[in-house]
């Protein structure tokens, strides 16, 4: 019984911070039709800048609580003005080319933000544990477990909801649909598909970025965070179908329990849980469980 | 000169101009400098806790070298008198890169001799090749026992000891500090390091309590970076003991996320790396951990002359104190400085073959410790060990170290021509001096 509630609450967790580094990824692609590598590189932009924006904010004394809020400022920053630097700077040049011109690109640019966070960073590990450590921890069938991390669940779920009640109900979410289902008929009914591709692009550089950004209280932000976390969320989209906020929730679910149950029953099998997951459901539906229909060209 | 011989001349002048053609660096050599390659983490995630420190301490040392200011038996000036170039150059990339540049190193930029190397790949990568090249190569920090256990060396040489070290005093120490020990589990990266660590860690404590219960060991991947779910599963172990060989980020991602729901409370931690980390961590470094530093090296190392040098410049010229691979660089060099020093002596203008011989077998004492490089044919150097407990004394907010054992290297090293895991497979026989 602790064992199955252990594993349910690690399990949630660990899906809650796949969720929220991987959802940027496949809106991304969703709407662009772009397997944007540099999100490591947006992550990592992110979870610096946090850090690093959070060790200022404690060193001159201020109210801890807005330390939250600084958090999701300097993502917003980052993500913001990395993400249009790209699209307007990089990507716009591509669109058309091949898929594999595309992916070799961003992968240049994953590289360049790299070697960017070195420059501006060096090489040093930044701890910003002060906002995680505020919370404190909650018993859970006998067991501490940080506020903080339990705390991503339902901050997950708000992102999740937004996006699909944004994507579904509103006037922005209906053009962006337009331009998934035919990019050309709807610049022909005078939807702007650049202006859409550039806001889907921010948006999904300020998600990643945010990711980076709520990880960092958790973690020693150091050099090469970005080239673990670009894997595990192509794994999660992967396995969700590529283009899909609501395939991504349930890719995060089930990668995230599938880690738990091993690490709690069988550690030997942690690593191959993930990817055993993944290799099973695409031998199932290679397409991943809830990628969108594609429409046929005559 | 005929035609023929005056063209070939052109193409192998050329060609050893372009790296092509292996130069004979010992002939080749100006005796007034020795090209000194330098190598270790500038990037990546080792470059902070290993990389940064390590490159520091031979800047400092090769500059005092240079000048000829250390105390004796290192105050001469340079290497047999040659002052050193040092070329320094990165080791983050994959083990073939990191052959690749060892090539270029000393190929094209004429490097006499090599000092490097934190990755125990690196330096299975590394060996056969400064073999190849008759290049003198002294790994500095590299655990690995395989290096000299599996194949004999001729040029490649270390000063500091495998991590067996770390792993049977570690055993001694928690045996020796909780009797009452019922079981034991550990958490390393899974990788090389992690699964050689553990294993050496598990034979050892099970050879000196036997019957000790053994939990289910963790191994999340490299880098990682989250470990709730472990840090939930090592709650509810009965393991009163775990061992982990952690480093860098995934070190300090692990303790940020263990303590706050006092993992360090419920169990006692031996963590062989930690010295790395306990003046970056500070506070947030649970008291009560048991921390190796590869050695007695890092706050463990032993005050004299030497010592309190390179403390204070160091401290003086990068405002931290140094770690322990600050040590295990500055040893090799000064190391590498006895045997050129060495080899002066019966030859004013030494040869690499002349500082090979004056190398193997060597014994030198260096801040305050013995080395004897006693294993691998004389090629593998065997030293004290240091482990002990963290404190971090709010008072003068300094990170402290209580309780400290000195392990002697004939009391945690195997004998000379046993493998490491045959001798701990054995239960560590012949062990001598065991405090």
């Amino acid at each position: 019984m602790l064992t199955a509630a252990a594993i349910l609450v690690d399990g949630l967790d660990y899906a809650a911070w796949l969720f929220i580094v991987a959802v940027g990824l496949t809106l991304i692609y969703g709407v662009m039709k772009v397997v944007n590598v540099a999100h490591g590189g947006l992550y990592s932009m992110g979870a610096y800048a946090a850090a690093w924006a959070v060790g200022l904010y404690f060193d001159r004394g201020l109210a801890p609580a807005g330390s939250f809020l600084v958090l999701a400022l300097a993502s917003v920053a980052v993500g913001g003005v990395v993400g249009l630097a790209l699209e307007r700077g990089l990507l716009r040049l591509f669109y058309g080319r091949d898929d594999i011109l595309i992916v070799l690109v961003t992968y240049a640019a994953f590289l360049i933000l790299e070697n960017l966070v070195l420059q501006i960073w060096g090489v040093e590990a930044y701890p910003a544990y002060q906002p995680a450590t505020l919370l404190g921890t909650m018993t859970i069938a006998g067991l501490p477990f940080s506020t903080y991390e339990l705390a991503l669940v339902p901050l997950a779920a708000a992102i999740g909801a937004a996006l699909i009640w944004i994507l579904a109900r509103t006037r922005i979410g209906k053009l962006v649909r337009a331009v998934i289902h035919d990019r050309e008929m709807a610049s022909s009914f005078g939807i702007d598909v650049g202006r859409v591709y550039t806001v889907t692009f921010v948006v999904g550089a300020v998600l990643g970025a945010f990711g980076g950004a709520v990880t960092a209280p958790i973690i020693s932000v150091a050099p090469g965070i970005g080239v673990e976390v670009i894997v595990l969320a192509f794994a999660v989209v992967v396995i969700g179908g590529l283009g899909s906020v609501a395939g991504t929730i349930v890719g995060a679910l089930l990668v995230g329990l599938a880690r738990a149950a091993a690490v709690h029953l069988l550690p030997q099998v942690e690593l191959f849980a993930i990817y055993a997951v993944m290799s099973l459901v695409l031998v199932l539906r290679p397409q991943g469980l809830f990628a969108p229909a594609r429409q046929r060209r005559i | 000169m005929t035609k023929f011989t005056a063209k070939a001349g052109w193409w192998l002048g050329a060609a050893a101009l372009a790296g092509i053609v292996p130069v004979q660096q010992a002939a080749a050599q100006d005796a007034a400098t020795v090209k000194l390659g330098v190598v270790t983490f500038l990037s990546g995630a080792a470059a902070g806790p290993f990389g940064i420190p390590s490159r520091n301490a031979a800047e400092l040392v090769v500059e005092a070298i240079n000048a000829g200011t250390l105390p004796a038996p290192y105050n001469s000036k340079g290497f047999a008198g040659a002052k050193l170039e040092p070329i320094i150059i990165d080791e983050n990339g994959s083990t073939t890169e990191v052959v690749q540049n060892y090539r270029d190193l000393v190929q094209r930029r004429g490097a006499t001799a090599v000092v490097g190397y934190v990755s125990s790949g690196s330096c299975l990568g590394v060996a056969p090749v400064a073999e190849e090249l008759k290049t003198l190569t002294v790994f500095f920090d590299c655990g690995t026992p395989r290096i000299f256990e599996d194949e004999d060396h001729h040029y490649v040489f270390r000063a500091s000891a495998t991590s067996t070290i770390d792993s049977t005093s570690a055993a001694r120490y928690m045996v020796s500090r909780y009797k009452d020990m019922k079981a034991f589990t550990g958490i390393n990266q899974n990788y090389a390091w992690g699964q050689d660590s553990w294993s050496d860690f598990e034979g050892a404590i099970k050879d000196l309590k036997p019957g000790l219960k053994e939990e289910d060991p963790l191994f999340p991947k490299l880098f990682a970076g989250q470990y709730s779910a472990e840090i939930t599963t090592l709650l509810a172990k009965d393991a009163d003991v775990v061992h982990s060989s952690f480093w860098g980020g995934d070190l300090e991602s692990f303790v940020l996320q263990a303590d706050p729901r006092g993992l360090f409370q419920k169990e006692r931690f031996y963590i062989s790396t930690a010295e790395t980390a306990m003046f970056r961590l500070g506070p947030k470094l649970a008291d009560g951990i048991i921390m190796g530093a590869r050695g007695p090296w890092g706050v463990y190392s032993h005050d004299t002359e030497l010592n309190r040098w390179f403390r204070h410049a160091y401290t003086d010229r990068f405002g931290t104190p140094p770690v322990y691979p600050s040590y295990q660089m500055a040893l090799s060099l000064l190391g590498t400085k006895l045997a050129y020093d060495k080899a002066a002596a019966a030859n004013p203008k030494p040869g690499v073959e002349d500082v090979v011989r004056a190398f193997t077998g060597l014994e030198f004492e260096v801040f305050g410790t013995k080395i004897a490089m006693a294993q691998g044919k004389g090629h593998q150097g065997i030293h004290e060990i240091a482990q002990g407990t963290y404190k971090y004394d709010k008072a003068t907010t300094t990170p402290t170290i209580t309780d400290i054992v000195y392990y002697p290297a004939e009391c945690v090293s195997p004998p000379e021509g046993t493998k490491s895991t045959d001798w701990i497979k054995d239960g560590m026989k012949g062990a001598k001096n065991c405090p």
